[in-house]
């Protein structure tokens, strides 16, 4: 089977924009599900609500879309209720870390075996761009009219510090890395957490100096450095680009996890 | 002024000039125009405000709740799953008697998902002790803002209120409003003046246990400041009438009823089609009025009653269903009229969206004529 029998092409045309980053990220992970070799009736898909989470129903498995932020819960519920489920949540950045976030800490604090896919575009993207916990700070939203004013999270410390086995940041930009990363993902018990960057043209770049889709990937290719280069360069007092996205494993360990198929 | 105005800007314009002093929300599509306007205007300091970007609408009506105790004007808004993420918290905004208003844009709620109309949301509501206001179009939606401050904050009431607006439909539709102005809404509502506020020199506790011995009467109590505020709705209606030509004194709305033989009973924007309806019904011959409800909270029973009890029958339309009953507002009817002979027919009608046009209004009453009732109008049995 090849990633592309994974699309539920009765489904199409699909919902998002010309230039939205979220397709590339579905690609990543169905590639990395194809390189699983996990089958079709083995393998759910669970998400909330908004762009990033009408990704399940493009795809041909099983699937729950959700209420807004409640992924995770119900993802526990369904991991918990049949463990020889590979079970994949796509979430937003809203969705994961405003209404969610609680789900959020609960999930990677008992390590649950799920791989969470974030796509983060940094904004409600679904309701019509307002300023999300991942908007940064100063960038312009409907609801920021002059920048954003309060300070951003960083979803993958987050997770870190929740106790999540697995935590990884890559971008729409970086195909290869993305596929891979969700790949290791998977393959690592315990909670996975893979959070991908991605352009949303329509409500965040158009309003934040990012004329074209390509304006706002360049960005993402140019202001990400290896998070060990990073600390490196840092160590070394070089220049790296301002703002800097660290993106690379943030971490790969062992803690114990729950609902691991034995 | 007379404006052409989208009916969410309206709405925005006029919480503006109701001046609130804090305001927490979190977007949900059809609300999401309303707050986009007010985060504006506390951006552009055209309104003096904290305008709260919380994280769910759980944090947003409790942010309004502390806000309010502590002493402020405080609104917010939203819809359908938003809504019933904050029914914990609306039941504590009534128990501990805070005043907030809460514009609600009617839209179904899931499974399915559906962003569109009906107006299940607000009640499912209708037991947690928020007053709820109808509005048929974009006026009557603006101008009930102002009296839902006026009602809620009245000393003798203190009680949060719903305006209710159906989502798309009224929200997202340019219409001409007559705004009044700044100067206007100031005489019209003056600040606000908090009964009883969190103050360290004078402390009081909001929302303590209550021992079985004390629970009944704080329900009761509640039960009975509903009830006081159908006059103050009246008394706060009849000011604005005076004061601007709009008349909101009456809990209903009558519409060519008076030699009716059949009766409709709506809430919401759907009495505009029902009213077109009822003309072309009367033109050919046919006598047929409309009862409109604009307070579903405290439901006017007495008023129900007086108006329909000439009719020959009634037919309810319902955007929303009490699954395994009927829908909410025949049953407030059939108990009104209890005791009278007046058959009451309900149509659960418009849910999810579902376009609602003259004709299906003729044929709704064809229905009750042949004393055809209690269904789904409209269902798609081929779909089943
Ligand atoms: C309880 C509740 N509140 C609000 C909404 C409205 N809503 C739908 S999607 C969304 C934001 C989605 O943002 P994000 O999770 O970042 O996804 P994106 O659309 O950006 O991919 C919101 C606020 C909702 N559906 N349910
Ligand atoms: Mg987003």
């Amino acid at each position: 089977m090849t990633y592309q029998e994974w699309f539920r092409e009765d489904r199409l045309p699909h919902i998002y924009c010309t230039g939205c980053g979220n397709g590339t990220v579905i690609n990543c992970t169905l590639m990395a599900v194809d390189e699983m070799g996990w089958k079709k009736e083995d393998t759910a898909f669970i998400s909330g609500i908004g762009c990033s989470s009408r990704a399940p129903g493009y795809i041909v498995t099983d699937s729950l879309h959700t209420t807004h932020g409640r992924a995770l819960a119900f993802a526990t519920g369904v991991k918990l209720g049949n463990p020889d489920l590979h079970v994949v949540v796509f979430t937003g950045d809203g969705d994961l870390a405003a209404i969610g976030g609680n789900h959020f800490i609960h999930a990677c604090r008992r390590n649950i075996d799920l791989t969470v896919v974030c796509m983060n575009n940094q904004i409600y993207g679904m309701t019509g761009g307002q300023g999300s916990p991942t908007t940064p700070m100063g960038a312009l939203s409907t609801t920021t009219p002059y920048g954003s004013a309060e300070p951003a999270f960083d979803l993958c410390e987050l997770a870190m510090a929740a106790g999540a086995n697995y935590v990884s940041r890559w971008t729409s930009y970086h195909v290869k890395e993305l596929t891979r990363a969700v790949l290791t993902g998977m393959q690592t018990p315990g909670l996975s957490f893979i959070e991908a960057l991605v352009q949303c043209p329509t409500n965040y770049g158009r309003r934040n100096k990012f004329k074209q889709v390509l304006d706002q990937v360049e960005f993402m290719r140019s202001h990400t450095v290896l998070i060990q280069k990073l600390k490196r360069m840092e160590e070394q007092g070089e220049k790296f680009p301002d703002p800097v996205i660290p993106v690379g494993e943030f971490v790969r360990r062992n803690r114990p996890a729950l609902g691991v198929k034995v | 002024m007379m404006e052409i105005m989208e009916g969410s800007h309206a709405v925005a314009e006029a919480v503006k000039q109701c001046r609130p002093e804090v305001i927490a929300a979190y977007p949900i599509t059809p609300q999401t125009h309303i707050v986009e306007a007010l985060a504006d205007m506390v951006a552009d300091c055209s309104l003096d405000c904290e305008y709260i970007t919380v994280e769910s609408e759980f944090s947003a009506l409790s942010a309004c709740l502390g806000a309010s105790a502590a002493g402020s004007r405080v609104y917010s808004a939203t819809t359908s799953q938003g809504l019933a993420l904050m029914f914990e918290v609306c039941y504590n905004v009534a128990g501990m008697r805070l005043p907030i208003v809460m514009s609600i844009v009617n839209r179904s709620l899931g499974a399915p998902l559906s962003i569109w109309n009906d107006q299940q949301d607000s009640i499912s509501l209708r037991d947690s002790g928020w007053l709820q206001y109808y509005a048929e179009d974009n006026q009557e939606a603006t101008d009930l803002h102002y009296i839902a401050y006026k009602v809620a904050e009245d000393h003798n009431i203190l009680l949060p209120a719903f305006v209710c607006f159906d989502g798309f439909i009224l929200s997202h539709t340019y219409e001409p409003v007559d705004m009044i102005t700044q100067e206007q809404a100031d005489r019209y509502l003056p600040a606000f003046k908090p009964y009883q506020k969190l103050d360290c020199r004078d402390p009081i506790s909001f929302g303590m246990y209550a021992t079985p011995d004390y629970y009944l009467e704080f329900r009761y109590e509640i039960d009975q400041a509903m009830k006081r505020s159908a006059a103050v709705f009246e008394k706060a209606g009849k000011e604005f009438f005076e004061m601007f030509g709009r008349d909101y004194r009456s809990p209903v709305e009558e519409y060519r009823l008076d030699d009716a033989d059949t009766a409709i009973v709506a809430m919401g924007s759907i009495c505009g089609t029902v009213k077109d309806a009822i003309d072309e019904m009367r033109d050919a011959g046919k006598k047929v009025g409309l009862l409109k409800i604009r307070t579903f909270r405290p439901f006017p029973s007495a008023e129900v009653k007086s108006a329909l009890s000439g009719v020959s029958r009634v037919a309810v339309l319902d955007k929303n269903i009490s699954l395994g009953a009927k829908g909410a507002v025949a049953l407030e009817i059939k108990d009104a009229l209890y005791g009278s002979q007046v058959p009451v027919l309900d149509y659960i009608i418009a849910l999810g969206g579902r376009d609602v046009r003259r004709k299906d209004i003729r044929e709704v009453v064809s229905n009750a004529e042949a004393g055809i009732g209690d269904l789904f109008y409209g269902l798609r049995t081929e779909v089943l």
